[in-house]
């Protein structure tokens, strides 16, 4: 049985339920599983948890899933750059839960591990720390934070083999192999599929194991904080 | 005279040791890495790179490859990729020897709040709380009194914390502070400051 489906649609084909938690790779709109999000809005599936470090811009990456009032609540650690999540937000239609983004990292893989739990420092004192474990380890406080086990990941990577085996593109790699890890299935679109043997295996950054569904997509790839220096005068 | 900006940036610069791997914050913290000279010096942005580069030329954008705060960035020859949480296991792990940040308020026992303001509009804390909980050393940057002319170096916090008695050293317009028990050690002063402009204008314990 192969991985590899036609279109992002086709991809999520009976993946896909009311009040179910998704796991989302991607780091502000860099290495964002555009494609699969797009899928999911013409699904209409509701009352989604996602974790994702952001929540989108508000028409692009998971915006446009807040925008269809598809999502119930995130598990992020940063939203700032999205006015239409701040509305539902301050508004109580949207639940919020911030998580650091290291500790919403590790919350991934170690559920991809098997961990359902692990112990941190981070957030030790704060208010992240509430209601929490607190455990202390040869002197140090550390809480509990528990793994977050998916029911679906979307992940984007640049480059698969028909097996799965993913390479990802510089900071596009993010949160896509955690939260590849995390999910009971994982759907993957990338920039191109390549014939099995074409990826040195020891290249490879996330072996597909953890894959079991891929497309091939278009990319819109928008920068978000277009940034540049000049070039000094010859 | 207090220090401006960049002489806030080039002082704190002066913390960094030869072959660190440093993380820094947005704002006055990035002008950091103008200042650090010949010094061999790692940047690591916390989506998951260590090398960071410059901004790039016009036309060289590449979406695939921006920093924390989200900004086009370029490589080094000596960059590395990894997935965040790889990253935060290398900031967790105290393996980034620093960490250069802003700071709305920092207390003399070294708490630290700089992520949200209760009533106004919260973002988030991004990787703050792991940043000041994991890094070998935490350097604070920001102006020695708020807009209102309030103290921002206090006995205790007011606003919620990022991380508890995590500050090591404090470097405002007037001067550099380190948390020591007790209280905040004066180490320098800028340049034409006064001890009583900086008594005036310090609500936390100043020792010596």
């Amino acid at each position: 049985m192969g991985k590899i489906y036609n279109s992002a649609a086709e991809a999520l084909d009976g993946l896909l339920f009311d009040g179910m938690l998704i796991a989302a790779g991607g780091f502000g709109l860099c290495g964002i599983p555009e494609n699969l999000i797009s899928a999911i809005k013409d699904a209409g599936t509701k009352d989604l948890t996602v974790a994702s470090n952001n929540a989108g811009v508000d028409n692009f990456g998971l915006g446009v899933l807040l925008q269809t009032r598809q999502v119930k609540k995130m598990i992020s650690s940063y939203v700032g750059e999205n006015d239409e999540f701040m509305r539902q937000y301050l508004s109580g239609e949207l639940e919020l839960e911030f998580n650091p983004q290291g500790t919403l990292a590790e919350r991934m893989r170690a559920a991809g591990c098997g961990i359902p739990g692990f112990y941190t420092k981070t957030g030790v004192g704060t208010v992240i720390a509430e209601g929490k474990e607190v455990k202390n380890f040869n002197g140090q406080d550390y809480i509990l934070e528990e793994g977050i086990f998916a029911d679906l990941s979307i992940v984007k990577a640049w480059k698969a083999d028909d097996t799965g085996n993913l390479v990802f593109r510089k900071t596009a790699r993010n949160f896509n192999p955690p939260a590849a890890m995390c999910g009971k299935v994982c759907v993957v679109e990338v920039e191109e599929i390549v014939p099995r043997g074409s990826i040195d295996p020891d290249h490879i950054h996330l072996p597909g194991i953890y894959v079991h569904r891929i497309i091939q997509g278009e990319h819109e790839k928008r920068i978000e904080q277009r940034t540049v220096r000049q070039r000094e005068e010859a | 005279m207090a220090w401006d900006r960049n002489q806030m940036a080039e002082r704190a610069a002066q913390e960094l040791q030869d072959g660190w791997y440093v993380n820094l914050g947005i704002g006055i913290p990035t002008l950091v890495a103008n200042y650090v000279g010949d010094k061999d010096i790692t940047l690591q942005s916390e989506n998951g790179m260590l090398g960071m580069g410059p901004f790039p030329f016009e036309g060289e954008e590449d979406p695939d490859l921006i920093n924390a705060g989200k900004q086009t960035i370029t490589e080094l020859s000596r960059t590395a990729y990894f997935d965040s949480a790889t990253s935060f296991g290398m900031i967790r792990g105290g393996k980034i020897a620093a960490a250069i940040l802003g700071a709305m308020e920092v207390a003399e026992n070294g708490d630290l709040a700089n992520w949200m303001i209760p009533g106004k509009l919260v973002k988030g804390m991004g990787g703050a709380m792991d940043l000041v909980a994991g890094v070998g050393k935490v350097i604070v940057i920001m102006d020695h009194a708020n807009k209102k002319g309030e103290s921002k170096l206090l006995k205790e916090c007011t606003l919620p914390l990022t991380g508890k008695g995590v500050v090591d050293r404090i470097i405002t317009n007037l001067g550099v502070f380190d948390v020591v028990e007790g209280g905040l050690k004066l180490v320098e002063m800028a340049d034409g400051v006064t001890r009583e402009e900086i008594d005036s204008l310090t609500e936390a314990t100043l020792i010596n």
